[in-house]
């Protein structure tokens, strides 16, 4: 039962139709509420997926905390370690001293040597022009069998250029060297889940005789840097898009980014463009769409007038599920997301013009801390900040799209949202777990 | 000092500690800083956020107000959150930005209480040190400016509970038996800083006998008190009855002599050898003074966070790394710590486990223990010679 210590408030500000609301931020910016939902990968998740990498964090103990946690609660502390940033390093202006002696220290210290070593620096590094390139430079002449790589935990620069997730989805793939071209090889990059095998996606891979690479399918370091053989790239989530386009660039490969989506036209593109770039027979759509019309009919059928509600942890196009779904008889009813990615305007604009009620909110406005949750009726949710912001028990428990893709996705989506819908879920408990697939002890 | 951990966990920083002292009190506490203060504070260091709606907020500092030096961003976004929510009163937390670029917090909350009308506190904090350092500026701030000139005295003999967090006491029975270990000796708990009490209560904290400090962030507090209003207090938290009692003893000739008091030091001093306890000063030095009443042991504390020399006993040790740590867990006859120090416990020399809120987290919440009510028994391995 929640406690409440402080009154009531009204919704102006934190709920708007979206009919009324401006794109892409329908919210005006202020202070930041953090709802309980944890399932959303952070940077030591990623990390992690470097086979036999090691991670070296360097920053104050405040930021240290969290990521180590978050590597104590995977059981990952093996491949983790810290150097903490005190007052008298910024006072000083050792932090070049201390990350190369700390990391020396780290390093001579564990039991076996790693392939490689993430270090993750912070704002401080940013703010106070520590001299980076010099130190990986004596770190590479100490260390020259390890291949280091320089992550950064820098949130301060989230509205600077490239956003720390998306830093970190390219730096996943900055250990790789040069190598010769595998013929007919294509390398899926910057997913926290591996595209599942029904989508229309792999099987036109797998079909077409190509071999598909991806981090998730890694055992060992070496097998990562067989990564940089494709002859292609693929991304398909928004923030993996820079990072393929620099890798691509680095290696002289192709680069193609096909993003994950819920409209049938642009599935058909993207799967258009799979087939021309690297020459595969392109099957018909019918079939497939047949399949997910029937599971999308399904679900109706018994989901029937039931309010749904939509986060943008669950995909990266919220507006464009919610789109798929009002277009299907189903009742969706608010979208939460602080602001969209330009790859929804199509969506938006649509909805505004057949659904201008639907309502959208924020996630991290202050008023959400204190809003009511508890629904009088049965909510589905797609997502685990819309299943704790309506105290919902009949959730998707989904993040980034979880591996759903094409009109695959779509049908998959469905059945998910049916099993949602038919059998409740503890909530509490299974939102809080950090890194929803990681493994977690808590 | 390296300031390096190979594999062990860090302590939750001042910025936490603000915001956990002040949590249940009606406030609107607000972390200065870019991202990643919040999720690790409510994740990691409050086991009250799922169910309570206290308004902890963060600023979303960006590079360029940062670079700008643009703190009207900050002011009216804490003004105008405080004109929609209505906070009994307001707190601002540093980050290590906010101290690179010197922001200045104590003229940041005047301004804030300028516009808003409401109390409002800077804490200069930065994420370089443990909780205790935040929850103890949070504390003596209270104690400061929102305690009020007591009236009168309690007639009974009473106390108020001083440095109470989840951090070091969890949300289970703990804080329960806290009270309840006093009770049975006579002494009425006034209020209890700050768990499961009011803001209300706090501000007539000035009217109880004695303070009692149960962890080292309540310390500073309870010199504020005594500069205020000359109220005397004890050092120690009430751990099973033998040393509550010693405790209670301290208390009454504290509360008619007026003199301060450190019963936590009552205890035989211990060295390599002993059974060593790695802990917070105040509960574990308290532990280890019941451990010796109850069942004769000799128990060497390790502090790796903030306290006073006076708090520990000549075999005591300050460590804080892992560099620091080894070679007192290599000549140990057992080590009582939090899980996640195991792995630098060699394996000849016992090791029990105490989760500690503040070190792990919410990894071992479910098995945390009220060693306020029940003194768990640990065996050493080797006795001194």
């Amino acid at each position: 039962m929640l406690t409440r210590v402080n009154g009531p408030v009204d919704d102006t500000g934190a709920a708007v139709a979206i009919k009324d609301a401006s794109f892409p931020a329908p919210f005006a910016s202020g202070l930041e509420y953090a709802a309980p939902a944890r399932g959303t990968w952070n940077i030591v998740h990623v990390g992690m997926l470097i086979p036999q990498a090691h991670q070296i964090f360097v920053c104050a103990q405040g930021c240290l905390r969290g990521v180590v946690l978050t590597a104590a609660e995977m059981g990952a502390q093996e491949r983790f370690s810290t150097v903490a940033i005190e007052e008298h390093n910024v006072l000083e202006g050792d932090l070049e001293e201390l990350l190369v002696d700390g990391v020396t220290d780290i390093l001579r210290r564990l039991p076996k040597r790693p392939p490689a070593v993430l270090i993750y620096t912070s704002c401080i590094h940013h703010f106070l022009a520590c001299d980076l390139p010099l130190v990986y430079q004596r770190l590479g002449e100490r260390f020259p069998e390890v291949d280091f790589v320089d992550c950064y935990m820098n949130p301060i620069m989230r509205k600077s250029g490239l956003t720390p997730d998306q830093l970190m989805r390219r730096q996943l793939y900055a250990a790789l060297k040069p190598r010769p071209r595998e013929e007919r090889t294509v390398g899926i990059l910057g997913n926290c889940f591996p595209l599942e095998e029904s989508s229309e996606l792999m099987r036109m891979l797998r079909g077409g005789g190509w071999t598909v690479r991806d981090i998730h399918y890694c055992r060992s370091y070496a097998e990562y840097q067989r990564l940089a053989g494709c002859e292609t790239f693929l991304t398909t989530f928004p923030a993996a898009r820079a990072g393929g386009e620099a890798l691509a660039q680095r290696l002289g490969r192709e680069h193609l980014y096909l993003p994950g989506c819920w409209g049938y036209d642009e599935i058909g593109r993207n799967l258009d463009t799979l087939a021309e770039a690297l020459e595969l027979p392109r099957e018909e759509d019918g079939e497939a769409v047949e399949r997910a019309e029937e599971a999308l009919a399904a679900a109706h059928r018994i989901i029937g007038q039931c309010p749904v509600v939509i986060d943008y942890t669950a995909t990266a196009r919220p507006l464009g599920l919610a789109r798929l779904l009002l277009a299907h008889g189903f009742q969706v009813r608010t979208v939460y997301a602080d602001s969209f990615s330009g790859e929804e305007k199509e969506d938006f604009l649509w909805l505004q013009a057949h659904a201008p009620e639907l309502t959208l909110r924020p996630t991290v406005q202050v008023k959400m801390r204190l809003l009511p949750r508890q629904r009088p009726e049965k909510t589905l949710a797609i997502g685990q900040k819309a299943a704790y912001f309506t105290a919902s028990r009949f959730f998707v428990n989904l993040v980034e799209g979880g591996g759903l893709y094409g009109y695959d996705g779509v049908r998959r989506m469905a059945q998910l949202m049916l099993d949602a819908y038919l059998h409740e879920r503890d909530t509490r408990t299974l939102i809080q777990v950090k890194g929803l697939g990681c493994g977690c002890c808590v | 000092m390296r300031q390096t951990a190979s594999i062990i966990s860090t302590y939750t920083a001042d910025v936490s500690g603000v915001c956990s002292a002040l949590f249940e009190l009606g406030g609107m506490t607000v972390m200065h800083d870019a991202s990643g203060c919040n999720s690790t504070y409510n994740t990691h260091d409050e086991p009250r956020w799922y169910d309570t709606d206290s308004l902890v907020f963060l600023s979303g500092l960006s590079e360029l107000e940062a670079v700008m030096g643009d703190d009207e961003k900050f002011i009216g976004d804490v003004a105008e959150a405080a004109r929609e929510l209505h906070p009994a009163f307001i707190a601002l937390a540093g980050t290590p930005i906010p101290m690179v670029i010197g922001t200045d917090f104590a003229a940041l909350a005047a301004l804030i209480q300028q516009r808003t009308g409401i109390p409002t506190f800077g804490f200069a904090t930065n994420g370089m040190h443990s909780y205790l350092s935040g929850a103890s500026q949070a504390f003596a701030t209270l104690a400061e400016r929102l305690v009020q000139e007591p009236r009168e005295r309690r007639k009974e003999l009473s106390v108020n509970l001083l440095g109470v967090t989840p951090l070091d006491f969890s949300v289970g029975p703990m804080v329960g038996s806290l009270r309840r270990r006093l009770e049975a000796e006579g002494i009425a708990v006034a209020s209890c800083w700050a768990m499961g009490d009011s803001l209300e209560n706090i501000c007539r904290a000035g009217e109880a006998t004695v303070n009692l400090v149960v962890s080292w962030c309540g310390l500073a507090a309870a010199r504020v008190l005594r500069r205020r209003f000359g109220t005397p207090y004890v050092v120690g938290a009430p751990v099973g009855e033998a040393f509550t009692h010693v405790l209670a003893e301290e208390i009454r000739a504290a509360a008619r002599d007026g003199q301060d008091r450190l019963p936590l030091t009552k205890r035989p001093p211990a060295g390599p050898g002993d059974l060593t306890l790695i802990a917070e000063s105040v509960t574990g030095g308290s532990l280890a003074a019941a451990m010796a009443l109850e069942q004769g042991k000799r128990v060497r504390l390790v502090c790796p966070l903030e306290t006073e020399d006076g708090f520990l006993l000549p075999g005591d040790v300050r460590a804080r790394d892992e560099v620091e740590l080894e070679p007192l867990f290599k000549e140990a006859g057992g080590i009582i710590a939090d899980p996640l120090y195991r792995p630098l416990c060699p394996p000849e020399v016992p090791f029990y486990e105490l989760p500690h809120e503040a070190f792990s987290g919410r990894i071992y919440r479910r098995d945390i223990q009220d060693f306020i009510d029940h003194i768990p028994f640990f065996e050493e391995k080797r006795k001194r010679s």
